[in-house]
């Protein structure tokens, strides 16, 4: 099995530390970067997966320079190398081009499955999956639970979360699976493996390695754009209770009664 | 000048009938078009779609259905996609419209790839200026963002489920069916078995009033409390990440980052810290009231009131007080 996981660099939420520079791009330089929460699941996934069937996990990434020390994180849990897309015309890059690169450093590896995560944290979109998947014409299995390839017929099924339960899709490799955290925590690196992730193979790749022309991606062929931030609305003040707990279930009480909930 | 047609590519429940996230979406279409000087129409792609049609009719002013037997049996949203697309590309577009959800964004990747146009995701607002001008929630809740396509660009706008609320238009509009032409590109993925679960009386996304759950609830008995408030609530039963992942409630009721982002009228969370990740899914409910031993606890610097104490003792109590007033 070869595998290869879409990984992102976000924000780290709880380092809470997020803002955006004045022309309404993530300032990175705010907040220390985690790989991507819904990624580190599909990672667990792929490395299970060649745990039961032998093979090789590649990471994939687009983000800048320093992504290569996010990326050592999924290394050290285990997976054999890493791929990382980044050329400071990148900087500003919307969804479409994020798709594009992708779609391109792709062609340049071999797979049976790529794996993405539900969603970013920073983002919160969850469509390039879809979009690579179209793009490349290959099978698309989304919002996982589970995740069973057969090697030997070439296909993969895939537990779908559906509304009423799940649905089990089953399609040809190579395919393009996009999972959540049903498929199961995700593993601690240990001491050795962060070791081993040290001298690991980080190939780094720029628009002009993919074949891609800096004025078609990346930020300066951005087709959205910020036009504004705002701090949300304030909530008003908080109202601390303490007492007997039917002093507190009498506040709840009023609370639902002057609001009209109960 | 006039603005083209913005379109709204529905989704379906499993019975055929057409998806709440579906009737927001056609009502914030129909208020946008208003604003544009256009046109809004909305897209069923389903082996029998009327009834859906007939019912997203009474949101918008057309409706055009796509009778399409490959829908049932396979993976929908890529083959919706396909045959939405075809619809798109011959008329002209002022901007695709889907909801948020698991199929909306799959849909929505997709007619992305499919006519190469750019896409702003989780909207939790859209005016129009020219072009839809998307606010997004960004960094769990910290900043509003509003964002435009480039000039001169249509492009896909997915929309949050419940930040709409879904209203009729004054009259019906029409229904008009369409052939799916030719063959689908994209490869068809087969649904091999159907798997139902027992699922939660009421889902949480659509739910007027959720009583969640967190750490503290300490077992599935500990939910049991959680459930009899709900019910005396007339609510739904909610959890956070540490809840489900214990094993205690399916990850069906997870709020949060990695679970469900919900819009409630009142949120009552019961041994819930209030951590980002799940703030993150819960933040913008109507009233928000904790029960929570840590006054500490982040929870008390977002919600309404904060009742110290525990939580199985304040619960208990509550259940005697609205029983009480009836």
């Amino acid at each position: 099995m070869r595998i290869v996981v879409l990984t992102k660099p976000v924000p780290d939420p709880a380092a809470a530390a997020e803002r955006l520079t004045a022309d309404g791009r993530l300032d990175r330089a705010a907040s220390p970067a985690v790989i991507n929460g819904n990624d580190e699941y599909v990672l667990e996934a792929a490395l299970k997966l060649v745990e039961a069937h032998g093979g090789e996990v590649t990471l994939l990434s687009m983000a800048p320079a320093n992504g290569v020390e996010t990326m050592r994180k999924g290394l050290a849990m285990g997976a054999h190398r890493g791929v990382l897309v980044t050329d400071p015309a990148l900087v500003g890059s919307d969804q479409w081009s994020t798709v594009q690169v992708l779609v391109a450093a792709l062609g340049e590896l071999e797979y049976d499955l790529v794996l993405a995560g539900f969603d970013t944290s920073d983002g919160v979109g969850g469509v390039v999956g879809a979009a690579v998947a179209t793009r490349l014409k290959m099978p698309y299995l989304s919002s996982a639970a589970k995740i069973e390839p057969n090697p030997d017929a070439g296909t993969v099924r895939v537990r779908r979360i559906s509304a009423t339960g799940f649905d089990v899709l089953e399609a040809p490799m190579p395919a393009l699976v996009v999972g959540t955290q049903l498929l199961g925590e995700p593993r601690y690196p240990s001491l050795k493996g962060i070791m081993a992730a040290r001298s690991k193979e980080v190939v780094t790749r720029s628009l002009a390695d993919l074949g891609l022309d800096a004025g078609a991606v990346g930020g300066a062929a951005s087709r959205t754009k910020v036009t504004g931030q705002q701090k949300p609305p304030a909530r008003g003040a908080t109202q601390v209770v303490r007492g007997t707990p039917e002093e507190g279930a009498k506040a709840i009480a009023d609370l639902l009664a002057s609001r009209r909930l109960i | 000048m006039a603005a083209g047609t913005i379109w709204v590519v529905a989704e379906t429940n499993a019975d055929g009938t057409l998806a709440k996230s579906s009737t927001e979406v056609a009502t914030l279409a129909r208020t946008l078009a208003n604003a544009a000087g256009g046109e809004a129409a909305g897209i069923v792609v389903a082996r029998n779609p009327k009834a859906a049609a007939e019912e997203l009719a009474g949101y918008l002013p057309r409706v055009v259905t796509i009778a399409e037997p490959a829908a049932d049996g396979n993976a929908w949203a890529q083959i919706a996609a396909q045959r939405a697309a075809a619809i798109l590309a011959s008329e002209a577009p002022a901007a695709g419209l889907t909801g948020a959800g698991p199929d909306g964004r799959d849909v929505a990747g997709t007619l992305s790839a499919l006519l190469e146009r750019p896409v702003l995701v989780n909207a939790t607002a859209v005016s129009w200026d020219g072009g839809p001008a998307v606010e997004m929630s960004a960094f769990g809740g910290k900043l509003v963002t509003t964002s435009a396509f480039a000039d001169g660009e249509w492009g896909i706008v997915t929309v949050r489920p419940n930040v709409v609320t879904a209203e009729k238009a004054g009259a019906a509009g029409r229904v008009e069916s369409a052939k799916a032409g030719g063959d689908l590109a994209l490869p068809v993925v087969k649904v091999v078995e159907r798997i139902e679960e027992a699922a939660a009386a009421l889902p949480i996304e659509e739910a007027r009033i959720i009583v969640a759950g967190g750490r503290g609830v300490g077992g599935e008995d500990g939910f049991r409390l959680v459930e009899e408030i709900a019910q005396e609530l007339g609510g739904a039963v909610g959890a956070t990440r540490a809840a489900v992942d214990s094993g205690w409630i399916p990850y069906a009721q997870q709020i949060g980052q990695t679970g469900k982002i919900v819009k409630p009228q009142l949120y009552l969370a019961l041994g819930i810290s209030g951590a980002i990740q799940h703030k993150v899914g819960m933040q913008t409910a109507g009233t928000i009231i904790g029960v929570n031993r840590d006054p500490d606890a982040p929870i008390a610097e977002f919600a309404d009131l904060v009742v110290v104490g525990d939580l199985f003792e304040v619960g208990k109590a509550l259940l005697a007080e609205l029983r009480s007033r009836g």
